[in-house]
């Protein structure tokens, strides 16, 4: 028995060595560790020996099948190293320096201004409204305290419809609905469409882009207003901006400004951006008019308010240096498509 | 608007302040500067000279040699100009002068010495009068700096006219004056004007006012004797530099008075006018305008008439007939307040606008015609001492209005500002600018003077602003508002668009477009598409633009056929606004929609339909957590969509929009290779369906079975949903979900795979318990006219 034990061994450690793959090894624990195994095999017959020779038989056996165990288990273990690392040697070489092809789509640049805009303004409690391009002139003009034949009207800008509706040629034309629709007090923005009837060019178009703004309250006062222009610009332009007001005229605002910010180009320097004044012109805003509010439902003698308006389309080409403002509604995507996801 | 500050300087004494700081003031505290002229400062050693011989050039036919006497010496000079004359003196720049800029030496002109310039009006830049030397009066002594008589030196600055339209009262330099005194709080000067009521005893002038709501008043008076016909120098270069143009004495002084004082006039040839009706005409006429051009006047258009023939356009321009001309020596003179409304018809039924009717549609003060007149006659007199008048200052009022008070309170003028403005300002502020204030305690009683009381000021908040712009904006303390926290209303329009948008770009790579409201016809025409009749804009650009757009999609149609060569394979969309006719009540019905258009010159017009179809759904789902479905062959309303292949798009049993390819015909019209697919969501109709909540089941954690079945049917024809509840009805409780595993179309018909998952949560299924179900929904789909398909 001991030498059949010892030669069993001898056999098994010559071939263990000579397994070069996991599945010769796992052939070869099966030959010799599995159930019908030969150390399995030997454990068995030891039944049969007398019981002076049984113990010293089975502690050999035992012995055979621990260093079985523990050659298949080492070797394995080994050859999985050995393939690992080749697999690491040899591997192909991926490269990420390459620009993939996929496409991707991108948002109308006045999109992405006028999310950034949304985000501003909805941090600031504002809500986000939507309205009709297509109006009434009562609201365009006459709940704006800018009734028939008043001079701030003209024929020549407005795009007049069939059915008596016009085109609204500015986004004020949904500040009656607003005041109607939430009552005081409120803060809402209305982004919105504009159209005026006039020959385009590089600077002009007859299909443009507003935001306006309206927060009413009681005792909003000239002071909050400014105080508040100057903050929502800065955070528009993400820069401490400075902001200068001058009376403008608006039927619809009283007292009306128009508000200038420091040149961003040279700082307030004086180039030729700025006319060498310093100052660029940004938007119109005011004191709601009265007249306004009471058209609107809200009392006057009890709150006031301010209005504002930015230009989305002018905004976005100072932002992305667009030159031509034809170019935005042309649907070029050789331009367009730079305003992407990539 | 052009604004001397010499003309100013007349009326405020601005000595010792710096006039480009008033001129900043008067941006931040009055209406913006748009930009500044200097006029004469370089233009100095100019002399009043004389021409003592004159003798012709030998060579030349123009040129003549002159001694100019400067006063102290006789000077050489080479001139070129046709009125010279012995006797004659002139603006003669002396050697080592500047003239507008430009140096004056000493020059050999055709052979002979030339030690100076005798100049034109032109050439000093005072007029554009270059006929020949501008002549200069006899009272002026030789040798005195011609910039110590004439205004030659002046600062201009430029208003832009749209920042004056609610101020009438600044369409002339006294009101400009105005605002310049209280900005910098000097006295503004009353205006010099003839006292007329010397002449109450001379005969009147027969003047009828028809309609006193057109014509709120009318002032006029005669004169005779004129015989000068050319302006004084001064009045002459501040017309010229206010961008008027100088034509004859009495003409001129009707412009210069309205420069001053805001106020048109009309000056009449009394040969031809000496009576005035103010009427309009019960028919339509032509009638010949002082510009020479022949204008057809509407009954509603106001006229002046004398003895019952029209003489001129109430406010708007005289007539040809009856303007002053060279030997005109008497006048009837006109200063009169017209209803601006009237007057604003008036231009847009001519379609023209003058310097006076631009001011009357501003609403302009009645009560300034006769001071206005008074200032006429007082110039008159100035200019032409022997000028007489005829008449007494007779004034038709027809129509007052009534002083406008407003009263207001301190706690009012704090709560609106949000800073505190002293009693002692608000009163000195509003006294300067001419209204009348009286206080008791901390309240203000305010009288609003004339001139701002046409539409102009009215309520208390306009005094704030009066207050205000003179306290200066850039002088605020600026605070934050004191608002309570509230939730901010959703607007759900404003979520899909926004999510609609970062679907399409983020995750199907469709590009964002803008577009127009309207229909670009000659565009649409070229793709061989009619655009629906649909509501027209009365006054487009082009006939082309005049129809309102039904559809997104011929839009994107357009642009697609502009971006053939962008890439092989593209999407775009835009979420705009589209009209479908008129509602009801005759309003406009303004849908909001996606449009959706896919380009692909590589694949398959199937393929592509059915992945717009795929993003159509994946954005239902998004944004409604529901499932779309297609009524095949329905949802066709245009003649470019595929008659066979346009599907309508419903959720929740609405069609809410279409999914459609091109009709053979457009489509080879606008690219023969490739293939393009559209959709369109009527946005609108989407906001009106719920969004249900996302659905969730526990799933078993024990395995299931997936049974395939092939049945051979014709695939093109199939109604997938209604299958799929057949399918479901039949297959018990077991039955998880069904899908389709492959489909197969062949010359030998085609075959669908339908994939039954079912699955239990007590136990294991095996085969033979889910036998049955499998057996009862072949029996299903074999009613269907299926047959299934075994191997």
């Amino acid at each position: 028995m001991k030498t059949q034990i010892e030669s069993m061994r001898a056999r098994f450690c010559e071939q263990a060595a000579a397994a070069d793959t996991p599945d010769k090894l796992e052939e070869l624990r099966i030959a010799y560790l599995g159930k019908k195994g030969e150390i399995t095999g030997l454990l068995k017959e030891l039944r049969a020996l007398p019981d002076d020779e049984k113990k010293e038989a089975g502690r050999l056996i035992n012995a055979l099948k621990e260093e079985a165990e523990n050659t298949v288990a080492r070797r394995t273990e080994e050859l999985r190293n050995a393939a690992e690392e080749s697999a690491v040697r040899h591997a192909r070489r991926y490269n990420p320096t390459i620009p993939h092809t996929a496409d991707h789509g991108s948002y109308h640049p006045i999109t992405l201004v006028q999310r950034e805009l949304e985000e501003i303004f909805t941090g600031m409690g504002f809500t986000v409204e939507d309205y009709p391009e297509i109006v009434t002139d009562y609201q365009c003009f006459a709940s704006l305290n800018i009734p028939p034949y008043h001079p701030a009207r003209d024929m020549q800008d407005t795009f007049y419809l069939e059915n008596g509706q016009l085109l609204k040629t500015q986004t004020s034309a949904a500040q009656n609905h607003i005041m109607r629709k939430y009552g005081p007090p409120l803060r809402a923005i209305f982004p919105g469409r504009c159209f005026r009837n006039e020959a385009t060019d590089a600077c002009h178009e007859n299909t443009f882009f507003q935001m306006e703004g309206l927060m009413i309250d009681k005792d909003i006062s000239i002071s909050n207003l400014i105080y508040f222009m100057k903050t929502m610009l800065s955070e528009v332009f993400a820069r401490p901006i400075r902001v200068r007001l001058r009376p403008g005229y608006f039927p619809f605002t009283e007292p009306g400004f128009e508000l200038d910010i420091n040149c961003l180009i040279c700082g307030g320097e004086g180039c030729p951006s700025c006319k060498n004044s310093g100052w660029l012109e940004l938007c119109p805003c005011g004191m709601v008019h009265p007249n306004v509010l009471r058209e609107g439902g809200i009392d006057p003698e009890l709150y006031t308010g301010f209005a504002f308006g930015l230009g989305l389309t002018r905004l976005a080409m100072m932002k992305y240096g667009i030159k031509d403002i034809r170019d935005l509604n042309a649907g070029n995507l050789p331009i367009l498509a730079q305003f992407g996801n990539r | 608007m052009l604004i001397s500050m010499n003309w100013i300087r007349d009326f405020v004494d601005l000595s010792g302040l710096d006039t480009d700081a008033l001129i900043h003031r008067f941006t931040l505290s009055t209406a913006e500067v748009e930009e500044v002229y200097r006029y004469g400062a370089d233009t100095h050693g100019v002399i009043v000279a004389r021409i003592d011989a004159v003798e012709k050039h030998p060579a030349s036919k123009k040129l003549h040699l002159l001694k100019v006497n400067d006063g102290t010496r006789l000077v050489d000079c080479v001139c070129g100009a046709p009125n010279v004359r012995v006797g004659m003196r002139v603006a003669f720049a002396t050697e080592g002068a500047q003239v507008c800029g430009q140096p004056i030496a000493r020059a050999k002109i055709a052979g002979y010495d030339s030690c100076g310039m005798c100049c034109s009006e032109q050439e000093l830049g005072i007029s554009a009068d270059h006929s020949g030397l501008m002549e200069i009066t006899d009272d002026i002594p030789l040798g005195t700096d011609i910039k110590s008589v004439y205004g030659i030196e002046d600062i201009v600055f430029e208003v832009d006219n749209k920042s004056l339209t609610n101020r009438p009262d600044l369409w002339g330099h006294y009101g400009i004056a105005r605002e310049f005194a209280t900005l910098s709080d000097r006295p503004l000067r009353p205006v010099p004007v003839q006292d007329t009521s010397v002449y109450d005893s001379l005969p009147p002038v027969a003047i009828s006012v028809e309609d006193p709501e057109l014509c709120y008043r009318y002032t006029g008076i005669q004169a005779e004797n004129i015989t000068r016909h050319v302006s004084p120098v001064n009045m002459r270069i501040r017309l010229f530099y206010c961008g008027s143009r100088a034509i004859n004495l009495l003409a001129d002084l009707t412009n210069y008075v309205m420069l001053e004082l805001g106020q048109p006039m009309h000056a009449f040839d009394l040969r031809r006018v000496d009576a005035v009706e103010v009427k309009r005409f019960p028919a339509p006429f032509r009638f010949r305008t002082l510009d020479g051009n022949d204008r057809e006047i509407q009954p509603e258009t106001l006229m002046i008439c004398s003895h019952g023939e029209p003489v001129g356009i109430a406010g708007v321009m005289g007539g040809l007939s009856s303007e002053i001309e060279d030997d005109t020596t008497s006048l009837l003179l006109e200063s009169a307040c017209f209803n601006a409304v009237s007057i604003r018809k008036t231009e847009s039924l001519l379609g023209m606008r003058t310097d006076a009717s631009m001011r009357y549609e501003k609403f302009l003060d009645p009560e300034s015609t006769p001071l206005c007149a008074a200032r006429f006659l007082y110039l008159l007199a100035e200019a032409d001492p022997g000028a007489r008048v005829i008449s007494r200052l007779s004034d038709c009022y027809m129509r007052r209005f009534d002083p406008i008070t407003i009263s207001f309170d301190q706690a009012y003028m704090d709560r609106y500002t949000g800073i505190r403005i002293s009693q002692q300002q608000i009163v000195k502020t509003l006294t300067s600018l001419g209204f009348g204030v009286t206080t008791e305690g901390d309240s203000y009683t305010v009288r609003v003077p004339s001139f701002r009381a046409t539409k102009d000021v009215t309520i208390k908040a306009d005094l704030v602003e009066e207050v205000t712009r003179i306290y200066g904006y850039d002088n605020f303390a600026i605070q934050t508002t004191h608002s309570a926290l509230r939730p901010v209303p959703y607007s759900i329009p404003n979520s899909d668009a926004n999510r609609t948008k970062d679907l399409l770009v983020s995750r199907y790579a469709l590009h964002e477009i803008h577009s127009y409201i309207w229909s670009d016809k000659a565009a649409l025409s070229d793709l061989g598409i009619v655009p629906e009749e649909n509501l027209r804009i009365l006054n487009a650009g082009t006939p082309d633009h005049d129809t309102l757009r039904r559809s997104m999609i011929p839009t994107l149609l357009t642009v697609a056929a502009k971006n053939k060569t962008f890439a092989d394979r593209y999407g775009i969309f835009e979420i705009g606004r589209t009209v479908e006719g008129l509602r009801e009540d005759r309003m406009a019905n303004e849908r909001r929609k996606l449009g959706i258009l896919l380009w692909d010159r590589t694949g398959e017009e199937e393929a592509l339909y059915l992945h717009l179809r795929d993003i159509l759904s994946d954005l239902l789902q998004l944004l409604r957590h529901r499932t779309a479905s297609y009524a095949v062959g329905q949802g066709i309303a245009y003649g470019w969509q595929h008659p066979v292949n346009t599907a309508a798009l419903v959720a929740d049993g609405e069609t809410i929009g279409f999914l459609s390819v091109l009709h053979p015909r457009v489509k080879a019209r606008l690219d023969r290779k490739a293939a393009v697919a559209v959709a369109e969501i009527d946005m609108d109709r989407l906001a009106g369906i719920s969004a249900l909540s996302l659905a969730y089941s526990e799933p078993s954690r024990l395995p299931g079975i997936d049974i395939d079945l092939t049945m051979q049917t014709d695939v093109a024809a199939l109604d997938f949903p209604q299958t799929e509840a057949r399918i479901r009805k039949a297959g018990g409780e077991w039955l998880r979900s069904v899908t389709v595993a492959d489909v197969y179309e062949g010359e030998n018909g085609s075959s669908i795979t339908f994939r039954l998952a079912f699955v239990s949560h007590d136990k294991t299924l095996t085969k033979s318990e889910i036998q049955p179900a499998v057996d009862a929904v072949l029996k299903a789909l074999a009613a269907q006219g299926m047959v299934h398909k075994t191997l």
